[in-house]
């Protein structure tokens, strides 16, 4: 596009590749770090397939040119997205972001605002509370194979969601944030930095989804989440974006002494995303809970990668990821236990289930370990394989035709993950989502 | 000496020691055009080898290394000071009187001779580039069963050697297939004709004498409809100073409904850089079996494969790999199905000790449209020392419904409860750490052939010296 046409398109906003946006108002410290995280971006080479980070990807889709920063949000737009933002029925604290604007914030309950805790948008947080800010934001390195996209990230992001959980102090409900995509190519850097203290605990779900079911977009997030020793955090995402979406998401969680992480990832929407997921186990006693649900369909691929990083001895963590697929969908599992030299009596579990319903569905699992200490209990499985035809005899035995069978079979292989979760109410929420994405598919 | 009953030398010392080299014909160092020349000119290579050769030169110099996922160590290999064909300039030969004295001394200090009158259907023996005796016994040969070098084999039976040579395993593979295509020199070539039945081993045995030198032996296995055929090769090195590189390709076809068994048990010295490509094809209703022992080596990367491409053939893969201080056993499988009701199975135990690093590293692969393909997998680890490390790469891709695949892996280390209560029976620390360490792998080694199998306790034993306290 030439210079003449873009000034005559008013309201369409600039490609993300043409890199960060002059008018922004961030401390200038800032400003610098997104600058130089550009240079970053630019000088690290594409991804290929010959990466082993990115074995099995399908890394064609990852074309970054057709799309451009959201544009400003009609009234109507704005009714509507506030409006369809209904997730949990009781929550701590609420925000609601669409296109990277944030557009709503329930405030916290006043008193555990009282007792300090700063639930408040990223762009106040550097510069109200700076010093947190600096310590956590992005400060562990992209490992498993997302540097490149990590660094767009950070030159690109604009707003995003900071929740500190001071010392003590135990928050019961959940903290919800909605993430929206608008508009034809929109894209959406979606970041949340989650610092917990000593003792706290904390529960947040992200909801990812677009306001138009079919139009095409970009999300590319990071995710801070830091327990603090014996803490209790548990993250939860909901990936419902549009059919032809393409989403990165890269998360890690640093987990201290006797802190316990859980994390459950479930993917329901988008064409193609990646979630990497990094668990660094710090602190002696320290525990850490990964679990992803995905369903995926149609053309649909799923990249899943994930470190266990096991840094201090006696520290233990459990990872379990489920796939459904069906037509010519693919998933694809890369994961990793490493446990550090020193880092003995380690106990560690890693497996991924595949469950094919379809001839032309692919599912590639590379569940790996590496051992540099001794004293450790690490195993890992991987199963690919189909409705077991006993089970489903059995059901129809009983009256109930195959596709509800089979449904009923699938829906209860997906459970068991989401049922780990000690929040009923949220393991409902995503029973839901799964059952409407089946539902979605009969039509 | 130690290990007389045994079917092949695996005590690591037996084999370290050398004669001074007296090589007739010598390539000299460094690898070009004009070593690839020089070795088709001695070996009097048929055009189609030359070229076949040339076309491996070419591939290997555009390869790059694989370090972006394997060990960095392939780096210290230098590739120009490696000398690439030794030999004494003379035939294999048929008895064991002619072979020249200093050659028959090593191999009888390995005992070879004595271990083929006792239970070999037939024996080869490799010193440095070409083999220096091979011998089939009568009853065998006169079913038709060959069994030579393979030079011989492209020389003598070039209408089934060239029919299957380099088709399981295609130059460009990899950079050592591709290098072992240019220079390739040694191995076996075996047929089994139809129906027939080769009851006891066939065995090679690969010795390195030669300081700088790089082997590339190069074996083909035929087995034709309904044979069954079992082939042994052990291998051995002094220690010298510096790094010796074994890089050999070894391809199998067992046509319809004919049985493979492999078996190598890898001894070289701890500086050898052992870089192997092994894999096998199986038509219909046949089986390859791979039973892969690492014990030497300074880095073995080694995956043998099978290929199943009729239906109901079977692949199997059972390997042992033994790390020890400064050594990198990074094996493992790769299982390709290719037809329907195909079946696989790898078994894979290994042991760190010291500094040692066992890695697995494994690939299965059951495309679109193919019904009831079974894999199973299983790795082990076992870790004896805090400075052990080990690790496991598997690659598992699935294809559609109908198939089962399942792939388990575990790390421990031997249960100091378990190393208490022998200790209360009177057994020392180091004594009952072996006995554990032999409990580990015994339901692997039981599926064995025996000679095999007590061989490779012994060995097990000796390693485990000094590696507790």
């Amino acid at each position: 596009m030439t210079k003449n046409e873009t000034a005559t398109i008013e309201n369409q906003a600039a490609p993300i590749l043409s890199g960060p946006a002059e008018s922004r108002e961030f401390p200038d410290w800032f400003r610098d770090q997104q600058s130089a995280a550009w240079k970053l971006f630019e000088s690290l080479p594409k991804p290929t397939r010959k990466d082993q980070a990115w074995r099995f990807t399908n890394v064609g889709l990852l074309d970054l040119s057709p799309f451009r920063y959201g544009a400003r949000l009609t009234e109507q737009e704005h009714a509507t997205i506030l409006e369809q933002s209904r997730g949990l029925e009781e929550v701590a604290g609420r925000m609601i972001f669409a296109g990277d604007e944030l557009i709503e914030r329930d405030v916290i309950s006043d008193q555990l605002k009282k007792r300090g805790v700063i639930f408040q948008s990223l762009e106040r947080a550097m510069v109200e509370h700076a010093d947190l800010f600096r310590k956590h934001f992005m400060s562990q390195p992209a490992k498993l194979g997302s540097a490149k996209f990590a660094a767009l990230h950070q030159a690109l992001v604009s707003s995003g969601t900071f929740l500190y959980v001071p010392r003590g102090v135990e928050i019961e409900l959940p903290i919800e944030i909605f993430h929206w995509l608008t508009g034809e190519n929109a894209s959406a850097f979606p970041h949340l930095l989650l610092v917990t203290d000593e003792l706290a605990k904390v529960t947040v779900i992200e909801h990812f989804r677009s306001v138009n079911e079919h139009v095409p977009g970009f999300a590319c997030g990071v995710n801070d989440l830091v327990a603090g020793p014996g803490a209790k955090v548990t993250y939860v995402c909901a990936q419902n974006w549009a059919d032809n979406v393409i989403a990165l998401q890269m998360n890690s969680t640093t987990v201290d002494h006797d802190a316990s992480a859980m994390s459950l990832n479930l993917h329901l929407g988008s064409r193609y995303s990646r979630f990497e997921s990094l668990s660094r186990l710090i602190g002696e006693g320290g525990r850490s809970d990964l679990l992803a649900v995905a369903v995926a369909k149609h053309e649909q691929e799923f990249d899943a990668r994930t470190l266990q990083d096991h840094v201090s001895p006696h520290t233990a963590s459990d990872l379990l990821y489920k796939n459904a697929l069906d037509d010519r969908a693919r998933t694809i599992f890369g994961g990793l236990i490493r446990v550090e030299p020193h880092a003995h009596f380690t106990d560690a579990y890693q497996k991924v289930r595949n469950l094919l319903l379809s001839d032309d569905a692919e599912a590639n699992s590379m569940p790996g370990l590496e051992i540099l200490a001794d004293n450790v209990r690490c195993t890992h499985g991987a199963t690919s394989g189909q409705i077991d035809e006993d089970e489903l005899f059995y059901l129809r035995t009983r009256g109930i035709p195959v596709p509800v069978a089979q449904r009923l079979i699938v829906t209860g292989f997906l459970d068991e993950v989401v049922q780990r979760l000690d929040h009923p109410a949220i393991s409902e929420h995503l029973h839901r989502l799964i059952e409407g994405k089946f539902a979605k598919n009969r039509d | 000496m130690k290990t007389e009953t045994s079917a092949v030398d695996i005590d690591r010392n037996k084999g370290d020691f050398f004669y001074p080299e007296a090589h007739v014909r010598d390539a000299g160092a460094g690898l070009s055009e004009r070593t690839v020349h020089y070795i088709s000119d001695v070996k009097e290579d048929p055009d189609w080898v030359r070229e076949f050769r040339l076309r491996g030169l070419k591939t290997f110099l555009e390869k790059p290394l694989p370090t972006h996922w394997a060990s960095k160590d392939l780096e210290a290999i230098d590739f120009d000071k490696i000398r690439y064909y030794l030999s004494p300039g003379t035939e294999a030969k048929r008895s064991w009187d002619e072979v020249p004295d200093d050659i028959k001394r090593t191999f009888e200090r390995l005992g070879i001779p004595e271990q083929e009158r006792k239970f070999l259907a037939g024996v080869e023996a490799q010193f440095d580039s070409e083999a220096v005796y091979s011998n089939i016994k009568k009853a065998v040969g006169e079913q038709g069963v060959i069994f030579v070098g393979s030079t011989e084999g492209l020389k003598n039976y070039p209408e089934i050697f060239r029919k299957w040579f380099g088709k399981v395993i295609p130059i460009a593979d990899n950079k050592f297939s591709a290098l072992n295509s240019a220079v390739f020199s040694g191995g076996s070539f075996i047929y089994v004709p139809p129906g027939v039945k080769v009851k006891h081993p066939l065995q090679a045995y690969f010795r390195i004498n030669a300081e700088n030198f790089g082997q590339f032996e190069r074996t083909l296995i035929i087995a034709d409809e309904g044979s069954e055929v079992t082939y042994m090769e052990g291998c051995t090195a002094p220690k010298f100073n510096t790094p010796t590189l074994h890089s050999a390709v070894v391809e199998l076809v067992a046509l319809k409904g004919a049985k493979i068994q492999y078996i190598t048990v890898q001894n070289w010295a701890s500086n050898v850089f052992n870089l192997v490509t092994k894999r096998g094809l199986a038509q219909e209703n046949a089986e390859v079996k791979w039973i892969d022992c690492n014990i030497g080596s300074r880095l073995t990367m080694k995956y043998p494969g099978v290929i199943m491409k009729g239906r109901k053939a079977r692949g199997e893969v059972l390997s042992i790999a033994l790390a020890n201080d400064g050594q990198h056993q990074d094996t493992g499988a790769k299982m390709i199905h290719a037809a329907d009701e195909t079946t696989s199975n790898i078994i894979s135990k290994s042991i760190s000790i010291g500094k040692g690093r066992a890695t697995y590293r494994g690939l299965v692969h059951v495309p679109k449209h193919l019904k009831n393909c079974k894999n199973n997998t299983e790795c082990d680890a076992l870790l004896i020392n805090a400075t052990s490390r080990t690790d496991t790469y598997p690659a598992i891709t699935v294809r559609g419904t109908g198939n089962a695949v399942q792939h388990e892996a575990s790390v421990s280390q031997v249960s100091s409860e378990q190393i208490f209560y022998m200790q209360q029976r009177g057994l020392t620390e180091a004594q009952a750490m072996s006995l554990s360490v032999n409990g580990f792998v015994n339901d692997l080694v039981r599926q064995f052939p025996m000679e095999y199998s007590v061989e490779l306790k012994r060995l097990i034993e000796l390693e485990m010296e000094g590696s507790v306290g």
